[in-house]
């Protein structure tokens, strides 16, 4: 105990390692880490496993008086329903296309912006990028009914974009937080390395692409994995715009099937809220360095 | 080369043997340089800029101007003055709404703010573990939103939902959860805490470990107690992001929908929110986009203040 404190001072917080290595304290210390662990896999590890395997039992199992915690025998059948029956093949694949889609217009738009503003300085650059800025400060539930009405009829081409894709990607890339970090991290990149690109014949495009973008790897790790995440997660916008059930991304249809009139099986609901989580699960445990670390990194300017 | 040095060069003329055409050539092209320069950066630009103007920018002045407007999108938009607040006033659901949202934002506060304060404490302390606790914090936070709130339809439900068969396991009076007036409402903060904290967690988590650790060392040394170390170490060093918090968390809940919506529907007068209050004006029962327009005004209203804080405060640490 002694040997790391004196090896990471730095670390020190509200209890020292030596109160820590004293008998009462490390009683205490074990005491509370024994109950904290059970208590986080109940509380956050546990519902999850529930909606796994209760998706797995026979429905008759998932209906009887006396719960299971483990299947008594396993059954993929409600997982298969779900993903053909329920058809939640379809919405999963819709929903991949507008993350998909959506992450990469975001991307090209607010990178660009965010060039410009840092790199080209334009003239009113910083009342636009004020203007950009100002809408974080706006709800969206403001803008709900006015942003579903411009959606259905744009201002001077009059394009109705419900129930196209286009009703989530275009408001999408108006993300004023990408801008922002975007914006930040660009005005670190040295204006020596840009002109060293341009007295080499480097456009302005190609020192986007082949100078700014690869040093500027790592934030556009964490926008991406935001993106992606925040257009799987989003609820609202999409029930708004994406009526038309054929066109729905599966959270909305998710909901919709657990209101209509035809009775879908439990387990087999379960099963599609499984299947809904399971790529925001996957991204988490591959990247949550990045999304922890963005987090906190964003938490306070967003 | 020569031309592109040429604009960087302040002030009157660079050649003087070519007198004022020289000059002027000068100015000319450091004048076209700075044109070209600004169309490119307006060229790379543009797209975000139609993106912000088209969907944030004129939305909020259409949105305000539509809460003066009797719209249903069948006839032509007419000038009613301030008919929309006024209906809205008589409205008995719109002071139920309120008086909702209130009781949700206040409890949400107290559980959502509280605890994950109280947990980010306790995880700092702890010196195994770590990346499992960050981890199983945060993982409910991940989920799509509509899957917690189902998931948690399924643990309510009175019969044989996980809750009430756990209580009715330990002999405890069992509830009916979202189904009854009296405990819909804090049923519907339980799921929104649950899905939510693991993000104030880690915020604070991130604010605890910057605290410098000579503040707790110093406050030992001169014989404070654990107690008085949290009180006058963690606590003031903590002021600044629990402020933060509080105005982050009050807009978000201020804004809660898809709880009620998914749990006990937009109709249900003790959990109708200010939120699906706007969804039922405007696209699930009456189609008066006017009347939702003026609803969300004044929700922006009450927000702003709260954002407005939320920029000074954050602000005047820059």
């Amino acid at each position: 105990m002694t040997t790391r404190a004196s090896a990471s001072p730095a670390t020190r917080s509200l209890i020292s390692d030596q109160e820590l290595a004293r008998p009462r304290y490390r009683a205490a210390y074990f005491t509370v880490l024994t109950v904290t662990t059970v208590l986080f896999a109940a509380a956050f590890l546990f519902p999850l496993y529930w909606m796994a395997s209760s998706a797995l039992e026979t429905p008759r199992e998932f209906a009887a008086q006396t719960p299971t915690l483990l299947p008594k025998s396993v059954h993929v059948a409600a997982y298969r329903d779900a993903w053909s029956q329920m058809d939640i093949a379809h919405f999963f694949l819709n929903t991949v296309w507008y993350a998909a889609g959506g992450w990469l217009i975001q991307i090209s738009v607010d990178v660009c912006a965010a060039y410009a503003l840092s790199k080209l300085r334009p003239a009113f650059g910083k009342a636009i990028f004020a203007g950009m800025l100002a809408s974080l400060m706006l709800p969206s539930a403001a803008l709900l009914v006015p942003a579903y009405l411009t959606v259905s009829d744009l201002p001077l081409v009059h394009l109705n974009l419900l129930n196209t894709p286009w009703a989530l990607w275009l408001p999408g890339a108006a993300n004023a937080f990408n801008i922002y970090v975007l914006r930040r991290f660009f005005d670190q990149i040295p204006g020596e390395l840009l002109d060293a690109a341009s007295i080499d014949g480097a456009s302005r495009l190609q020192t986007l692409l082949r100078v700014v973008l690869p040093l500027s790897r790592s934030v556009l790790a964490v926008i991406s994995i935001f993106a992606v995440v925040g257009m799987w997660k989003d609820f609202l916008w999409p029930l708004l715009v994406l009526q038309d059930p054929d066109k729905q991304t599966l959270s909305v249809a998710l909901h919709r099937l657990s209101t209509s009139t035809t009775q879908v099986p439990p387990t087999e609901m379960i099963a599609g809220l499984s299947i809904a989580a399971v790529p925001m699960i996957v991204l988490f445990l591959f990247f949550q360095r990045h999304i922890l670390g963005g987090l906190s990194a964003g938490a306070l300017k967003g | 080369m020569a031309t592109s040095l040429a604009p960087h060069r302040p002030g009157p003329p660079a050649a003087p043997s070519h007198g004022r055409t020289g000059a002027l050539t000068a100015r000319h092209a450091r004048l076209r340089r700075r044109l070209a320069d600004n169309a490119l950066a307006y060229g790379f630009m543009a797209a975000g800029i139609v993106c912000f103007a088209v969907f944030s920018w004129y939305p909020l002045v259409r949105g305000i101007m539509l809460s003066f407007q009797q719209d249903n999108l069948i006839t032509a938009p007419q000038w009613v003055g301030l008919d929309n607040y006024h209906h809205l006033f008589d409205d008995p659901l719109f002071w139920t709404a309120w008086k909702n949202t209130a009781e949700f934002t206040g409890l949400a506060l107290l559980l959502g703010y509280a605890v994950p304060f109280v947990i980010a404490v306790l995880l700092n302390e702890l010196r195994h573990f770590t990346a499992y606790f960050r981890i199983a914090v945060y993982l409910p936070v991940m989920l799509p939103p509509i899957v917690s709130v189902m998931l948690w339809q399924f643990f309510y439900d009175p019969g044989g939902g996980l809750f009430n068969t756990a209580l009715r396991g330990a002999h405890l009076p069992t509830s009916q959860w979202i189904q009854s007036p009296d405990t819909a409402m804090i049923s519907l903060v339980l799921v929104s805490t649950w899905a939510n904290m693991g993000g104030a967690t880690l915020m604070y988590l991130a604010a605890l470990q910057a605290i410098p650790g000579e503040l707790f060392e110093a406050a030992e040394l001169d014989g404070a107690g654990l107690w008085a170390r949290l009180r006058y170490v963690t606590l003031p060093q903590m002021r600044f992001i629990m402020l933060v918090l509080l105005l982050l968390q009050i807009i978000s809940t201020m804004q809660v929908f898809i709880e009620p919506f998914q749990l006990t529907g937009f109709t249900d007068p003790s959990t109708i929110t200010v939120m699906t209050l706007i969804y039922r004006y405007a696209f699930a029962v009456n189609n008066d986009f006017g009347l939702a327009a003026s609803m969300s005004v004044l929700l922006f209203a009450v927000l702003g203040v709260f954002a407005a804080l939320y920029l000074r405060l954050t602000r005047e640490t820059d």
